[in-house]
């Protein structure tokens, strides 16, 4: 059985000003992918999340989703992609003047007509949803690095998306608080079939939940590698992937 | 101080062949001179450096650089090096200084006088294209205001208004009393030589309120609110939490422009009155206890002098210049960098721009008042 496609990258040429970072990229995500992008620091990554997610504009080339091109899309047609999609940012980007529940009620009262008293309770549904029963209201200088991740990660889930991005998830979390972010990403996937989309360089995530990725070499500016990270830790296409698979060991 | 050795690295040229001999400790090693001399030899027709390094003691990383520079000196040069002669610690401290594998893809560009005209034009055009962006912006706020349609918070505009209004009575009065005072001494000194030293109470009535308090009220408000805006919007920037508002389809100046705009907008003019009457007070302090001029006459020549116009004027101009100030800081923290350093260019640029816009606006308004007998 075919998968549906539901990111389709054509082309893609990502980068600031006259600066290209990466050329010429194609790749699909299809719908319940837990997709990775990787490579090492500066290969541009984050730059290629930005790009997905309509932050910056592609210098060349398309980004459809769900048949959009959110490249070249009008400010309408992004906006309904954005309804559908949740990002959870390194830093967990949580308002700090606002509580969690205000944090995860801000897209619910920007794009539903829920009563107040709904908006509040699917907040805090949200909340239980990543482990955070009865942190309502609390402000985000109050919790840890992992529950501000968490908490996060319930304002990206707050609109029931169909794609939910997260930059670099483990980043500033112990091994458990990332692994157990990690078995909180598998279950929304497998849960809510909500396609993934992960940027990371850490090889536990990446083996841990990866069944589909990019690799990015900031070398040659391409994607030097795509599929199953674990099968191109197997079968790898060429040295650097495998030395960044390996953490550095090379052939 | 580190012991600074002279002795301790020479350089000793034979033929064809250079060496470096290193004796003792070679610590705080100033290698001024000696990496001079190391750079000079390339045009000695060298063909190659060994190092002898049998009585090194101690050692830094003074003693690197003079390696690290030798060796790149003999890297572009095509001169050959034999390290053999140094510690096997040393040889792999220049091997891994040489072994970056990744070379900048872009640095600092050197352009002509010409290329960097254009780039600084470039430059001009981008930044007149944010600044018109974001006014447009704003002002389409604010029609989505007044539409109903805007997701600007009530609580954000309340606690704006609190940080910008009562929680700065405090400064604007001591700071407004004492220009009031000191309006009143510079006045008194001049005015005493005539005998009259009663029109200081004119003098500090119309000088505050027909401009000095609002001055004094937005010099102030652009370096304790200006800047605040532009910091904390700049540590969202660098938080990232912009990029989620605007992930979310939200509109970054409903959600974070409005509110702070219609605070200063309604607290300018208020403190702009308050900065006026704690000015007069000041004024009366020195008229009625240093100059020892009558208490009810001095208030008789400060009412007298007291015009509607001129305090109107005063207000407006405290409302235009809350405008400046909220705009100032907003701009600035928007379109901060994503560092540290970066929120502190903002709100070092929002001050700046708030008190230079203030100043031209103030220039407009009494050309326009000027014109219209005001």
């Amino acid at each position: 059985m075919s998968k549906t496609v539901k990111i389709d990258v054509k082309d893609l040429t990502v980068g600031y000003g006259d600066y290209v970072l990466l050329h010429d990229a194609e790749y699909q995500v299809n719908k319940g992918d837990v997709f990775i992008i990787m490579g090492g620091s500066g290969c541009g990554k984050s730059s290629m999340l930005r790009v997905l997610t309509g932050l910056i504009s592609p210098l060349k080339g398309s980004v459809v989703i769900d048949d959009t091109d959110i490249a070249h899309a009008s400010m309408e047609e992004v906006k309904k992609i954005r309804e559908k999609s949740g990002i959870l940012y390194q830093s967990g980007a949580l308002f700090s003047s606002m509580t969690l529940s205000e944090n995860i009620m801000l897209p619910l009262q920007q794009y539903t007509d829920y009563s107040p008293a709904t908006i509040r309770e699917l907040a805090s549904l949200k909340l239980a949803l990543v482990g955070l029963t009865g942190f309502d209201d609390f402000y985000p200088s109050e919790i840890s690095g992992g529950m501000k991740k968490r908490a996060g990660l319930a304002r990206a889930l707050a609109l029931d998306p169909d794609i939910v991005y997260f930059d670099e998830p483990s980043a500033g979390l112990d091994p458990i608080s990332s692994h157990n972010l990690d078995d909180l990403i598998l279950e929304i996937n497998q849960s809510l079939g909500t396609t993934i989309v992960v940027v990371t360089h850490e090889l536990a995530s990446i083996f841990a939940i990866g069944n589909n990725s990019i690799f990015l070499d900031a070398e040659t500016k391409t994607i030097l590698a795509r599929g199953d990270p674990k099968e191109l830790l197997k079968n790898p296409p060429n040295e650097a992937v495998y030395k960044f698979l390996t953490r550095g060991e090379g052939k | 101080m580190p012991n600074r050795q002279k002795n301790n690295v020479q350089l000793v040229v034979q033929d064809n062949a250079a060496k470096i001999v290193l004796n003792g400790d070679v610590l705080g090693h100033d290698s001024d001179d000696i990496v001079r001399q190391i750079q000079n030899i390339s045009s000695d027709n060298i063909k190659n450096i060994t190092f002898d390094a049998q009585a090194l003691g101690m050692w830094d990383s003074s003693l690197l650089v003079v390696l690290y520079e030798t060796l790149r000196m003999a890297q572009a040069n095509s001169i050959k090096t034999d390290m053999s002669g140094l510690p096997k610690n040393l040889q792999d401290l220049m091997k891994l200084a040489f072994a970056d594998d990744r070379k900048p893809t872009h640095g600092d560009s050197q352009f002509s006088w010409l290329e960097s005209l254009g780039k600084g034009t470039f430059d001009l055009w981008a930044t007149i294209n944010r600044v018109c962006n974001f006014l447009g912006t704003t002002l389409s706020s604010v029609g989505r205001f007044l539409r109903r349609k805007s997701v600007m918070r009530g609580i954000d505009f309340f606690s704006a208004l609190n940080d910008c209004g009562p929680k700065a009575i405090a400064i604007v009065s001591l700071i407004s009393f004492l220009v009031g005072l000191i309006l009143a001494f510079v006045g008194a000194v001049q005015l005493q030589t005539f005998g009259a030293q009663i029109y200081v109470a004119s003098l500090v009535t119309i000088g505050m309120c027909r401009i000095m308090g609002a001055i004094m009220v937005g010099i102030i408000m652009a370096g304790r609110t200006g800047s605040s805006y532009a910091a904390t919007i700049g540590t969202m920037q660098v938080n990232e939490e912009l990029d989620a508002l605007q992930t979310m389809g939200m509109s970054k100046t409903d959600f974070l422009v409005l509110p702070r705009l219609f605070a200063l907008i309604l607290a300018m003019p208020i403190l702009t009155m308050l900065s006026d009457i704690m000015g007069m007070i000041g004024g009366a302090f020195v008229g009625v206890f240093m100059m020892q001029l009558p208490y009810n006459e001095y208030w008789k020549y400060a009412f007298n002098a007291f015009t509607l116009k001129n305090f109107l004027v005063g207000v407006f101009h405290g409302f235009c210049f809350g405008i400046i100030i909220a705009l100032c800081g907003c701009y600035s923290g928007l379109n901060c960098g994503r560092n540290a350093d970066s929120v502190g260019l903002a709100t070092t640029k929002s001050v700046v721009c708030a008190i230079v816009w203030m100043i031209v606006v103030t220039g407009i308004i009494t050309v326009i008042c000027q014109e219209l007998g005001i």
